[in-house]
């Protein structure tokens, strides 16, 4: 058995809204509403979805960077959210994270040394006269040169940016990284490039990473398990050639659907959802994909199913009452 | 950077010129005749006739002019009618009065902006930002010679303080006019200063959220890096750069309010002198005055300018 490295436990995170005149809360954006699952050392774990399902939401709770609402967050035996701020700080050491987009997240008074270099001395990673070397090393390992250390920022094109955003992930020398939607704002052939960066980082670190992203291409290339997330609850999980093989919930039926394919005779058929994503605020009863599932019954407006195993020992779980019976086909799509 | 500076500092030549040339034009676009004025009303034709041809007059404009730039490159501002003295020495030390003047306030008005701007920003909403914001918002709306007037009424005339009150019973602090002391250079600082920092504060909140929402500043805090490194080093540098701006704009209204604060306080400033050499009809000293702000105004602008590349990495120097 692997190590367990990151484990959430019931994790929420409800954003208050506030209005009236005197800014009272007057309800939530349920953002993550419950959402449990483990991560173990060296694998990729991602969680994809469409935009507001509450997944870069759960990394940034986990990450504290948003505190969140309630739940547990157990990093390698510690529970992140009972740490103070001064302890949380020096946890973060360990969990680093990528964002979406390299224009925005890098300081552009910042040049590239300071950005690692930064990260190192509050980290206290590396001593002051080894800092240089490390640097280069740093920049050079992400495919840079020692001789961009003293640019800054605007210096450079969307994918080398997002490289340093890696290699200031790395300065720390983390245990797991976040990537949140990291590739996303490239371009294709850049997101290739990055993806394989991050795959050989993987194998010479032991880096275990949680992969944010809504771009099932992606996640199909580089991940080993997959959450599949709906209106701020996990509805699958599973690996990944379960996922992709034999999609158990409805949801992620119609969601993997949508890859579009490049063998015209091979393309299989659109579940196309009807209606639009309910609001976050007042989300349905029940099973929250009721209001667009093709099988909904009454009991799926009323009960909220667990997520649970529904294919025998590769730990393939999701959360439908119907998962065996739409298998079996007795159960038909009525709209 | 160096050759940035020395570009900029060559682009000053125009705009020098450019207040040169309305200055100059100041003397002929006001209403009436400045050699009658000199002479006087009832003077004689000839006495007229004679301090036109003394003054220049009787030349055509780009003659005038010529010979008036030429003047002012050898630090000639002519004389003043009224006192006849030289207008360099007329404007000498009342110069550094008002640069003083004009400098405290710009202190206070940062200092006060800043740490107004950055706390409103950090905690958006609350309470605090709230009466800050409201604070900005009066000392935005108030003219300033009324909060000059208030403030000499309150603090230098003083008020009688209610018996109960301990330690104090009278709030006659400061002194109502002057310049030189502490006490004399309290009140006007606050008078001019307060519209600035009311400015500087709204600026620097904006300025402030617009940034720290940024990714950079989540990139920081991931970093593991404090809350205080997290909004000075990395929030406060990049909202700096609207702010610097709106500092150097606020140099203007700072020589324009130091006319009224002048007046209010007695001060023998430059903003008094023009006041008083306008009411005198004094040209050459009005001229004079107007040359020498507009000259201030031009290199605080330089100054901020070089500033404000400084801080923007994205511009490139070259």
């Amino acid at each position: 058995m692997q190590k367990e490295i990151l484990k959430v436990t019931d994790l929420k995170q409800h954003f208050p809204i506030k209005g009236g005149i005197f800014g009272r809360t007057i309800n939530h954006v349920k953002a993550v509403d419950g959402v449990s699952f483990t991560v173990y050392e060296g694998e990729t774990v991602s969680i994809v979805g469409e935009s507001g399902c509450g997944k870069s939401t759960t990394g940034r709770a986990i990450l504290r960077l948003d505190e969140p609402t309630s739940g547990e967050v157990e990093f390698d035996g510690i529970d992140l959210l009972s740490l103070n701020k001064k302890e949380m700080r020096k946890k973060r050491k360990d969990l680093q994270v990528i964002f979406q987009d390299p224009y925005a997240s890098l300081n552009p008074r910042q040049t590239v040394g300071e950005i690692l270099q930064e990260a190192m001395s509050i980290q206290n990673t590396v001593p002051k006269e080894k800092q240089h070397e490390r640097i280069v090393e740093l920049l050079e390992t992400v495919g840079l040169g020692a001789h961009q250390m003293d640019r800054y920022p605007h210096e450079f094109s969307g994918g080398q940016r997002q490289r340093i955003g890696i290699a200031r992930a790395l300065a720390v020398e983390p245990q797991l990284i976040i990537c949140d939607e990291a590739v996303s704002a490239l371009d294709v052939s850049i997101q290739a490039q990055v993806i394989n960066l991050l795959k050989k980082l993987q194998k010479e670190y032991k880096l275990t990473y949680l992969f944010i992203s809504h771009d099932l291409g992606v996640v199909r290339h580089i991940s080993d398990r997959i959450i599949v997330m709906y209106l701020g609850k996990i509805v699958e999980i599973a690996d990944k050639k379960s996922l992709f093989t034999n999609p158990q919930h409805p949801y992620t039926k119609s969601l993997l659907s949508a890859i579009p394919s490049i063998h015209p005779e091979k393309r299989r058929e659109r579940i196309i959802l009807t209606g639009d994503v309910p609001s976050p605020i007042d989300p349905p009863q029940g099973c929250r994909f009721h209001t667009r599932c093709p099988f909904a019954t009454e009991r799926c407006t009323r009960e909220v199913p667990e997520l649970r195993n529904v294919v025998t020992d590769n730990g393939h779980q999701a959360a439908c009452h119907y998962v065996e019976d739409i298998e079996a086909g007795i159960m038909q799509p009525v709209r | 950077m160096f050759v940035f500076i020395i570009r900029r500092i060559l682009q000053t030549i125009p705009v020098f010129l450019g207040v040169t040339i309305i200055v100059f034009s100041l003397m002929h676009l006001i209403p009436g005749d400045p050699a009658q004025i000199m002479a006087g009303e009832s003077a004689p034709a000839e006495q007229v006739e004679n301090i036109r041809e003394r003054l220049g007059l009787n030349d055509p404009y780009p003659v005038q002019y010529w010979n008036y730039l030429s003047n002012v490159l050898q630090g000639d501002l002519g004389n003043s009618i009224r006192s006849g003295r030289d207008v360099t020495t007329e404007i000498g030390h009342r110069f550094w009065i008002t640069v003083e003047l004009a400098f405290y306030s710009i202190v206070l008005s940062v200092f006060l902006g800043l740490i107004a701007g950055i706390v409103s920003a950090v905690k958006q909403y609350s309470f605090r930002d709230v009466t800050l914001m409201l604070i900005a918002l009066f000392g935005l709306s108030m003219p300033n010679f009324w909060l000059g007037l208030m403030l000499i009424q309150w603090f230098a005339i003083g008020l009688d303080v209610p018996s109960w009150i301990p330690f104090i019973d009278n709030t006659a602090w400061f002194k109502p006019s002057g310049w030189g002391s502490f006490q004399q250079i309290v009140l006007p600082v606050i008078t001019l200063g307060t519209g600035g920092a009311a400015i500087i504060a709204r600026m620097t909140r904006s300025s402030m959220l617009e940034v720290i929402d940024q990714d950079y500043i989540r990139t920081a805090r991931a970093k593991g890096a404090k809350e205080r490194v997290v909004i000075y080093r990395h929030a406060l540098k990049n909202a700096l750069i609207p702010v610097v701006t709106v500092v150097g704009l606020q140099f203007g209204g700072l020589l324009g309010g130091a006319v009224l604060t002048e007046t209010v306080f007695a001060i023998n400033g430059m903003g008094k002198l023009v006041i008083d050499a306008i009411q005198a009809r004094d040209f050459p000293l009005v001229q004079g005055t107007v040359l020498v702000a507009s000259l201030l105004f031009v290199l605080v602008n330089l100054i901020v300018d070089i500033t404000y590349r400084y801080l923007n990495k994205r511009i490139d120097f070259n």
